[in-house]
């Protein structure tokens, strides 16, 4: 933690021109390596790029993203939310078992499942802010309390495809325009929280939380409120994504999303999202979420033993929290040579 | 400290390991195997006993297919007025496996049916409960025939290996590609299955124009055998069917082909349950595909229990029982019972099952 | 000395925790043994001994290491790896004489990589070992794929599960209660163990106290992974069983039991006693809900919400103080 001192309070509300031109060579950096590595893969085979693939691609990362998009919300105040993999199984289950027996419509489904995961964030909040219980620490059990609750609701059983409406499932494999309806929503939620970030002061403050969290209280920020708010966000999100989960697999048993917040906060780290807050974007998030999705689709294109995947995962997690800390000890230096030509 | 600490933890372990080099125990050298053998001897006249206590373990509960075997031996345990009880770990793993085994045999249960995780971290806690008096029946996924008493397989590996290539043979008319999407990577059952696919696809004449180009795993977790079949379509564009001998993978494939521009056009035959594949027989997806009643295997595992513990059987070969309803079973080589022929179910007879 | 003032205000109240995590495990151990059919048995002991092994080897080390505010998250991958590379030394026909060693020593490696991202290049100890459980995890698949590794040699799996003579106490016991010891001894005895405490109560005021806080970081992560390769060959002979997916999901256990025993995630608090108490809690819990008939899902439940009591708690009852304290005063 000593080292995160040295780290220049990078965001993207600075007008510094220096640490936008940081910022954009990340996005910058993983649009190139996604570029690299679909184009290695369609060099090995050209189906890789054919429409029905980009659209297998999409659905596969929709999930991902949408729920990468919550934690960077989280990760920004400093904090974490290991149980989204939970809430996502207790959304899908809920959502699926209510559209097979109750047979809701599917917007009402889909608010249902907003709400199960809100109802978890509000949880993951309240013992975080009032119960001063480090994040990590608090949603590492809420991993286990959620799940267990999932088990206890499900059992054994399983929700079918043929259980669930065809509307509902038609929500789950449709398209506009090539691409997914879940892909799209996915996007929608992604640049919906990118403007508030960016642009809307309770947005700012939480880069202001996750930077300096004293600084940040004693110049007024609400910082229960935006907790809570973070946390909130953050569990409606694996909500829906749960309710996603059900639409485009179909099927659901107790075990949906079971050990996914690894390859969520895999996804916001690669993206670029300091682990310990007050740096990073959605949009790196949402391409770390895209670049994970495409290495898994690329492996078994490219015959590369799928035991190699999870190795790959770990290595470029490695690998980005390396080159972050690269890129901010050089921009520190140039900051500071900056300051010093500026007095002379 | 500067040196000091890899020097405490380096050099004894370094010695350590280089007094071992010289003469050492290595791979081979505990021959002795096998494990306790059955030395009773069985009495075919005796009378099933009742009051017995039965607890099925399954891979992990929480899984829809065990509910169903657990329905068949709880039924076999009530009619024989004994108790039951159904306990497992929520993880497929073999180490939680091992602690509600020590707790069973603690409990003095009398028949435990297991279906294992792995076929030897289990030997040491079921040699256990076994000199506790506890029956050990296997079913679904076996462990070493060391150390348990019958193993109670759904179906003849040979003959859900054959089903499985003769259903493929007859949707492709007997050329093409085909790639296999199995469980885990060591699932026992599933690669034994493909050990006959293979061997058959080398030596039979009627599959010689029938290519095996891939076999990948999906875990048995829906999404990820979802994604590898995607990876399958993409990788292997000339590809003519898809053989998944599991449950979960092929309604997960099923599920893919039927949204994409491959449904139709590659063929998926397989293990499935009716319940879950109904959707895609009705919609053409699927032609054929087989599987056995895992109720009935449940029933199967219990009264083989109930027979073992009754010592009526004691797992060597030849030796009979009656399964109740299912009539009579003969024990074969290693102890095992097999349960029968794979049902297949197509578009003709899938509305007259319901699992 | 100020900062050794400090420490010992620091663990006051800690001290109290410390003490109600072993009274409730006391008292839960005679509730149990009194009321759970066959919990107090000597057979039962051993099968809650040879279930709290590895959990506990693992946890005395994770416990130095949240005291200096850092985390390993990879340890349980480590299991994973050096298991899988035990099974492939064994097939290569390598004694197992040698494996043994050499799997201590690969698991050293592995947290000589974890100190060298973590204290060498100052990343973040968290993200850091998220990356190596994946990265572990995974080389293990690619080192042992989907096969199992089972042929080991009897005398060694036995004398893993057989007790000392005719006694109930198992043999592994006694390296265990030496090396809990030991890391008892270097934690609250040693100049090391007073180290421990600063970097993580003050990385900054440690430093300037002369305490060489990297270095010393470094070297706990090494001893994390040792302690992770000894557990490796636990898990190995004990199940007889080399796979990659031994220990999986073992790190959430181990995090719950440190954090329940009392260490502060923020560094500079615990104590190992604390740590001992909870491993034992957790497990005899668990062994006694099983041996009760309670269902699967309530273990999972039982876990999570006692890792979030354990931080609760002692938290709710500090800011109980003080609102008290304030009422006194205001009406004094």
């Amino acid at each position: 933690m000593t080292a995160l001192g040295e780290r220049p309070a990078a965001t993207a509300r600075t007008g510094s021109t220096a640490l936008d031109l940081v910022l954009r060579f990340r996005a910058l950096g993983l649009v190139l390596a996604l570029a690299a590595l679909v184009a290695a893969t369609t060099a090995v085979n050209a189906r890789f790029l054919s429409a029905q693939s980009l659209r297998d691609l999409l659905f596969a990362a929709a999930i991902t993203v949408l729920l990468a998009t919550g934690m960077t919300v989280v990760v920004l105040t400093r904090g974490i939310d290991l149980s989204v993999g939970s809430v996502l199984g207790l959304s899908a289950y809920l959502t699926g078992s209510l559209l097979s027996s109750v047979g809701v419509p599917v917007p009402l489904a889909i608010l249902t499942g907003l709400a199960v995961g809100a109802a978890c964030g509000t949880v993951n909040g309240a013992i975080v802010h009032f119960g001063r219980v480090p994040p990590l620490v608090a949603t590492l059990g809420t991993l286990y309390v959620f799940r267990g609750v999932v088990y206890f609701v499900a059992g054994g059983s399983r929700i079918n495809a043929s259980d669930l409406p065809g509307a509902f499932l038609d929500f789950g494999s449709g398209t506009v325009l090539g691409v997914p309806y879940l892909f799209a929503l996915a996007v929608a939620v992604l640049a919906v929280v990118a403007v508030f970030l960016s642009r809307y002061r309770s947005g700012r403050d939480l880069y202001a939380l996750g930077s300096n969290p004293e600084a940040a209280r004693l110049s007024g920020i609400p910082a229960g409120r935006r907790l809570m708010g973070a946390y909130v966000t953050c569990g409606a999100l694996a909500g829906l994504g749960g309710v996603l989960y059900a639409a485009r697999f179909g099927t659901v048993d107790a075990s949906a999303g079971y050990g996914l917040e690894l390859d969520i906060v895999a996804a916001v780290v690669v993206g670029g999202v300091a682990i310990f807050g007050g740096s990073g974007t959605v949009v790196g998030a949402g391409l770390g979420a895209l670049l994970l999705a495409v290495i898994n689709n690329a492996l078994p294109v490219l015959s590369v033993s799928q035991f190699w995947q999870q190795a790959i995962v770990g290595a470029l997690i490695l690998a980005a929290i390396a080159l972050d800390r690269l890129v901010g000890a050089r921009t520190a230096r140039a900051l500071r040579r900056k300051a010093a030509a500026d007095a002379d | 400290m500067s040196r000091k600490p890899i020097l405490t933890l380096a050099v004894p372990l370094l010695t350590a390991a280089l007094l071992a080099a010289c003469g050492g125990t290595t791979q081979g050298d505990d021959e002795d195997d096998g494990g306790p053998g059955t030395d009773a001897t069985a009495n075919p006249d005796a009378e099933i006993q009742t009051g017995l206590s039965f607890a099925m373990l399954p891979k992990s509960v929480n899984n829809p297919y065990f509910e169903a075997s657990s329905t068949g031996a709880e039924a076999v345990a009530t009619e024989l007025e004994g108790t039951y009880e159904y306990t497992g770990p929520s993880d497929a793993s073999a180490s939680s496996q091992v602690s509600y085994i020590d707790t069973l045999s603690q409990q003095a249960t009398d028949v435990i049916l297991l279906s294992a995780n792995d076929p030897n971290a289990l030997c040491s806690s079921l040699d256990q409960a076994r000199d506790a008096e506890t029956v050990v029946v296997t079913f679904d996924s076996d462990v070493d025939p060391g150390c348990r008493d019958l193993f109670v397989s759904q179906v003849d590996s040979d003959e859900v290996g054959l089903a499985l290539l003769e259903m493929t043979a007859e949707q492709i008319g007997g050329a093409g590609e085909v790639a296999i999407l199995s469980a885990t990577a060591n699932a026992t059952n599933q690669n034994a299955w493909i050990e006959v696919i293979e061997a058959e696809l080398d030596s039979n004449p009627d599959y010689a124009d029938i290519e095996l180009v891939d076999v990948v795993y999906g875990d048995d977790e829906d999404e990820k055998s979802f994604s590898e079949t995607q990876g399958l379509l993409q990788a292997n564009p000339d590809l003519s069917a898809i053989i998944s001998p599991t449950t979960v993978g092929i309604a997960a494939a099923a599920r893919y082909l039927s949204g994409s521009e491959y449904q139709g056009e590659v063929a998926l035959t397989g293990l499935g349950t009716p319940n879950q594949m109904r959707e895609y027989i009705e919609d053409g997806t699927v032609t054929e595909f087989a599987l056995w009643d895992p109720t009935a295997l449940g029933e199967l595992a219990a009264w083989t229990g109930a027979a073992a513990a009754s010592g009526i059987v004691t797992g060597a070969e030849g030796e009979t029982f009656t399964a109740g309803e299912l009539g009579e079973y003969t024990v074969g080589a290693d102890g095992v019972v097999t349960l029968g022929p794979p049902t297949r179910f197509n578009a003709d007879n899938i509305d007259e099952f319901d699992f | 000395m100020p900062t050794r003032l400090r420490e010992s205000a620091l663990m006051r109240p800690l001290a109290t925790w410390d003490a109600a995590v072993i009274a409730a495990t006391a008292a839960f151990l005679i509730i149990a043994a009194a009321s759970v059919e066959h919990f107090g048995t000597a057979r039962n002991f051993g099968y809650i001994v040879l279930d709290l092994a590895p959990i506990l080897l693992l946890a005395l080390a994770m416990t130095l290491i949240v005291t200096t505010g850092e985390i390993d998250l990879s340890v349980a991958s480590t299991v994973g790896l050096t298991s899988a590379a035990m099974g492939v030394m064994w097939n290569a026909g390598i004694p197992l004489e040698t494996i043994m060693p050499a799997a201590v020593l690969l698991g050293a490696a592995l947290g000589a990589v974890n100190g060298l991202f973590t204290a060498g290049f100052g990343l973040p100890s968290l993200a850091v070992t998220i990356g190596t459980l994946a990265l572990y995890r995974g080389l293990s698949y690619v080192l042992l794929g989907d096969t199992a590794v089972a042929d080991w040699p009897r005398d060694f799996t036995s004398w893993t599960l057989g007790t000392i003579g005719e006694s109930p106490i198992p043999n592994v016991l006694i390296p265990l209660a030496a090396l809990a010891a030991v890391f008892g001894l270097v934690l609250h005895a040693t100049p090391v163990g007073r180290s421990v405490y600063a970097a993580g109560a003050s990385p900054v005021a440690a430093a300037y106290a002369g305490v060489p806080v990297r270095r010393l970081k470094f070297w706990l992560y090494v001893v994390s992974g040792s302690m992770a390769g000894l557990t490796g060959v636990f898990w190995t002979l004990r199940y007889s069983s080399a796979r990659a997916d031994n220990a999986f999901g073992l790190e959430l256990t181990v995090v719950a039991v440190v954090l329940l025993g009392g260490v502060s995630i923020f560094g500079g608090k615990g104590a190992l006693p604390g740590v001992l108490a909870a491993v034992v809690l957790l497990t005899a819990l668990q062994n006694a809900l099983r041996l009760a008939h309670v269902s699967t899902e309530a273990l999972t439940v039982v876990t999570g919400s006692l890792l979030i009591v354990a931080v609760l708690a002692p938290n709710l009852a500090a800011s109980a103080r003080r609102t008290l304290r304030a009422r006194r005063r205001r009406t004094a």
